[in-house]
């Protein structure tokens, strides 16, 4: 018999999700997976929100995770954009091309 | 049962994600983030939130997702470069990357350590109203009805800053 899962079982998921969107940001050299990342780690937050919503029997996380989905669209458009305006630039989305403003 | 729907669903969402880390090739990347954002909004079943399940889908896997594609394809950049230059050795070599790469590794420990250590805390039974859409919509356009129309001019700015940033020079 499988045992039913508790709020540990999502809390540690989510964990897990945050850390592999982590690990991602740190290993690759590509600016689109680096957002794609990004999107990871804001999803494992989602899954936080409405494991807690459902455990304290409340609608909050959910409408949380709403903005949270708004705000991850504008960020995806605005950082697209960049992206664009980047690989137009030099002709390359590897983040160490882009070295101007290091001192 | 409830069960056997976590256990799939849960090794589905970290077997994608670990893919779309681990691909080299974005277009797979994107397509494997699919995969995750549906196995996820599963999940959000098994918790009872049909209405963010439905919004994943809708909002994550059909809009976002679907810019991220379209972006891939215009730019047409199959793989990674591999490093070059000098900044290029200094900053994206094995050493730091690899020292990021164990950083995280910390992280996800500390968080398996710290919520191992919690007692089992089980879900509360029952379908419960108060996941329901309608309960969402009344709080939604109540509490946060401020915060839904500041919403609103968060996207219009992000919109004209995606037109502006995007635009060829002249």
């Amino acid at each position: 018999m499988i045992p039913e899962p508790t709020l540990n079982h999502y809390l540690l998921l989510s964990a897990v999700l945050f850390s592999i969107g982590t690990v991602g940001v740190f290993l690759r050299r590509n600016l689109i997976t680096i957002l794609l990342s990004i999107e990871v780690m804001l999803n494992a937050v989602n899954l936080t929100f409405v494991a807690v919503d459902r455990y304290l029997n409340a609608v909050n996380g959910q409408i949380i995770v709403f903005f949270v989905m708004t705000v991850a669209a504008a960020e995806a458009a605005v950082g697209l954009a960049i992206v664009i305006a980047l690989f137009r630039h030099k002709d390359t989305l590897n983040p160490d091309a882009f070295t101007n403003l290091k001192w | 049962m409830a069960g056997i729907y976590f256990w799939i669903l849960a090794a589905l969402t970290v077997l994608a994600s670990l893919g779309v880390v681990l691909q080299r090739n974005p277009m797979y990347s994107v397509l494997l983030l699919i995969v995750s954002f549906g196995a996820l909004s599963g999940l959000y079943i098994t918790l009872n939130a049909p209405f963010v399940a439905a919004i994943q889908i809708i909002i994550y896997a059909g809009a976002i997702m679907v810019l991220f594609l379209f972006v891939v394809m215009l730019l047409n950049v199959p793989t990674e470069d591999p490093p070059h230059g000098y900044h290029a050795r200094l900053l994206g070599g094995a050493g730091p990357r690899w020292f990021g790469a164990v950083l995280a590794l910390v992280l996800v420990g500390e968080l398996i350590y710290a919520l191992s250590h919690l007692r089992a805390t089980p879900l509360p039974g029952g379908n419960g109203n108060t996941a329901s859409i309608y309960q969402i919509g009344l709080t939604l356009f109540r509490e946060y009805a401020f915060a839904f129309e500041v919403t609103s001019v968060l996207i219009l700015l992000a919109m004209v800053g995606a037109v502006i940033l995007a635009r060829k020079e002249s």
